[in-house]
């Protein structure tokens, strides 16, 4: 199936490692075996976002299906402007409060030359900076999230203040997400382990890249 | 320049706010006098005015009479409060060392002694033979330190000259905190890597060398905040703390013994604080020991015979001569019956000074002392437990009106 829908796609994305982008497990019910199957019911909330319907075809067995023809197209666009602003020299800023990925995204970082953060967000670090660091600090010119929600399943606060500030957001939305701040939004599993190293590997593939072209050397 | 180093020991952050409030007397003087000079040759050229306010009415662009508001030297003030603590640039600090070291070599010469094998102790062995201080407080008497020790650590410019700052964990506000959690979690990541290569190897074992622990603890929060130079919660001090244990619960902790030690501080065994006075021999072959002791303004020297029959004497008389008051004999005995040695020792002291209470107590204290090198590591704990080797701290009170 993932196949068939990757076919007119990029390269890097083709390969059986995709197939855990295309299902969408919600947040809440990651983590035990009766995840796959909530009832709305029970827990009294809406676990798909209706803005997120557009890049779904449905769901199965309880879980959202991805469409990712379109999933490609927009990580095409974000990883073009991904680029564009490392060419640039910009401070990119990697952004997620899941634990489980944290050490990888940090890892990330680390080696493309940019900078993570994937712990506890204190409230002014954005729209308060010159008193948090120092006064002349430089803020992020990009902020990439690599999945936009916190440990209580609320919208991270830094893409509001990623917002108030001016600065553009690249983010991998599920299916509980709300994608309207996001500047460069990209539907996808944020889930599972194999998706993120996917991710990972294609942002510091794209930025190591345009490094490389702005300091003259042909990859 | 180093004597500078030497007297200058005290508040240097008072000297500098002294130092800023008469910049700042003599600030406002010159403002205020500038301020009536400027104002007074901008409206009325002919006059000058000094330090009087000129008699005329300033009209502002809608030709209204506008009331001039004098602007009060409080809010020239440098707002000291609100700088923060100081702080000092690199060069400032290298300046301090290079003067550092030219002063410890002067001193060296001062002393007669070699400049090269100058140490820290040998520096604080002169400054308090050339600058003698009777103050109660250690830290208030002169000292000559390396400026390391001095100046508290603080951080640089976190950025290079395009605003890139320098650590990739720059932007979470607590770089050095969360750099060294992902350090150690990269290390326990290793050790469960290289635990799956031995299991894939079937040399797998669970008793392998484990990292000594007794006798150490773990750094405080306020010790690991000096290391990082930051601040951090009691929550993030825990964490680490956790991160930390789970490491060392690991079968193959021993990989990263180094790493570890550095976050455990050992603590000194309490008893080995006493030293424990030579035993020394006569030369008809019995041993004896002396020890000193003293309480309130009274001193005591005691010298302790072995293979005695437990006569006690004190300046020459029996102690029942020398204290008729039981309470005074008790304290002299309670140290012998606490490690049982009542009829063993032959006790010769010699005391001056306050009254009979304070006599026995400073014998008593002697006593215990001396017995140091008679008796077991184990006797030695429990003498200390017991309250025998403590000095008596208290002293007599000053009148008050």
């Amino acid at each position: 199936m993932a196949a068939g829908v990757l076919s007119g796609v990029r390269q890097v994305l083709r390969g059986p490692r995709l197939v855990s982008a295309v299902f969408s497990c919600h947040g809440q019910t990651l983590s035990s075996a009766s995840a796959a199957v909530k009832s709305a019911p029970d827990t009294g909330e809406n676990v798909r976002w209706d803005l997120m319907k557009p890049y779904l075809f449905g769901s199965r067995l309880d879980i959202d299906i991805i469409d990712l023809e379109q999933t490609a197209e927009h990580l095409q666009r974000a990883l073009n402007f991904t680029a564009h602003v490392a060419y640039r020299s910009g401070i990119i800023l990697f952004v997620s409060r899941r634990r489980q990925f944290s050490q990888l995204i940090e890892t990330t970082a680390r080696e493309c030359g940019e900078y993570a953060h994937t712990r506890y967000w204190k409230g002014g670090l954005l729209t308060n900076a010159p008193i948090q660091y120092s006064p002349g600090v430089r803020l992020p010119d990009l902020i990439v999230f690599f999945s936009t929600l916190n440990n209580v399943f609320q919208q991270h606060v830094g893409i509001r203040d990623a917002a108030k500030m001016n600065i553009p957001t690249v983010g991998i939305v599920d299916s509980n997400c709300n994608p309207s701040l996001i500047a460069y939004p990209v539907p996808g599993n944020d889930d599972t382990p194999v998706a993120m190293e996917m991710y990972c590997r294609l942002f510091k593939m794209t930025i190591n890249r345009a490094k490389d072209k702005r300091r003259g050397l042909t990859f | 320049m180093f004597l500078v180093w030497c007297i200058l020991l005290l508040n240097n952050q008072a000297k500098n706010s002294y130092e800023a409030i008469l910049h700042d007397i003599s600030g406002q003087a010159s403002k205020e006098i500038q301020c009536d000079q400027n104002f007074c040759l901008f409206a009325t050229p002919t006059r000058f005015y000094f330090m009087d306010r000129p008699p005329f009415r300033r009209a502002n662009k809608l030709g209204l009479p506008v009331r001039q508001i004098y602007v009060s030297s409080s809010l020239w003030k440098k707002n000291l409060a609100a700088a923060g603590p100081q702080k000092f640039t690199q060069e400032f600090i290298d300046k301090q060392v290079e003067e550092f070291e030219v002063g410890k070599r002067h001193l060296a010469n001062m002393m007669e002694e070699d400049p090269e094998t100058f140490t820290q102790e040998d520096i604080d062995r002169s400054i308090a033979y050339l600058f003698p201080s009777g103050l109660f407080e250690k830290r208030a008497r002169p000292f000559m330190k390396h400026p390391e020790e001095i100046f508290p650590k603080q951080t640089a410019i976190q950025w290079d000259a395009k605003g890139r700052p320098f650590h990739f964990l720059f932007y979470t506000g607590k770089q050095s905190y969360y750099s060294l959690l992902h350090d150690v979690y990269e290390k326990i990541l290793a050790i469960e890597r290289h635990q799956d290569k031995m299991r894939n190897k079937g040399l797998f074992t669970s008793d392998t060398k484990q990292i000594l622990l007794t006798g150490s603890r773990w750094l405080l929060k306020e010790e690991i905040e000096e290391n990082l130079v930051e601040n951090i919660s009691d929550q993030d001090y825990m964490r680490l703390i956790q991160l930390m244990e789970k490491l060392l619960s690991m079968p193959y902790c021993s990989l990263e013994k180094e790493f570890i030690l550095k976050f455990r501080k050992q603590l000194e065994v309490q008893s080995s604080k006493y030293e424990i006075p030579a035993l020394q021999y006569d030369p008809q072959g019995v041993a004896f020991s002396v020890a000193d002791g003293r309480r309130k303004t009274a001193k005591a020297s005691i010298t302790l015979r072995d293979s005695g029959s437990g006569n006690i004497t004190i300046n020459g008389r029996n102690y029942l001569h020398y204290f008729p008051v039981l309470q005074n004999r008790v304290q002299l005995m309670f140290p012998l019956l606490f490690v049982g040695m009542m009829g063993r020792f032959d006790i010769e002291g010699s005391v001056e000074g306050s009254g009979h209470s304070a006599q026995a107590g400073a014998l008593r204290l002697a006593i215990s002392r001396a017995l140091l090198s008679f008796v077991s590591e184990g006797e030695v704990e429990k003498m200390r437990q017991a309250g025998l080797l403590t000095a008596d701290p208290r002293i007599r009170e000053r009148k008050k009106p």
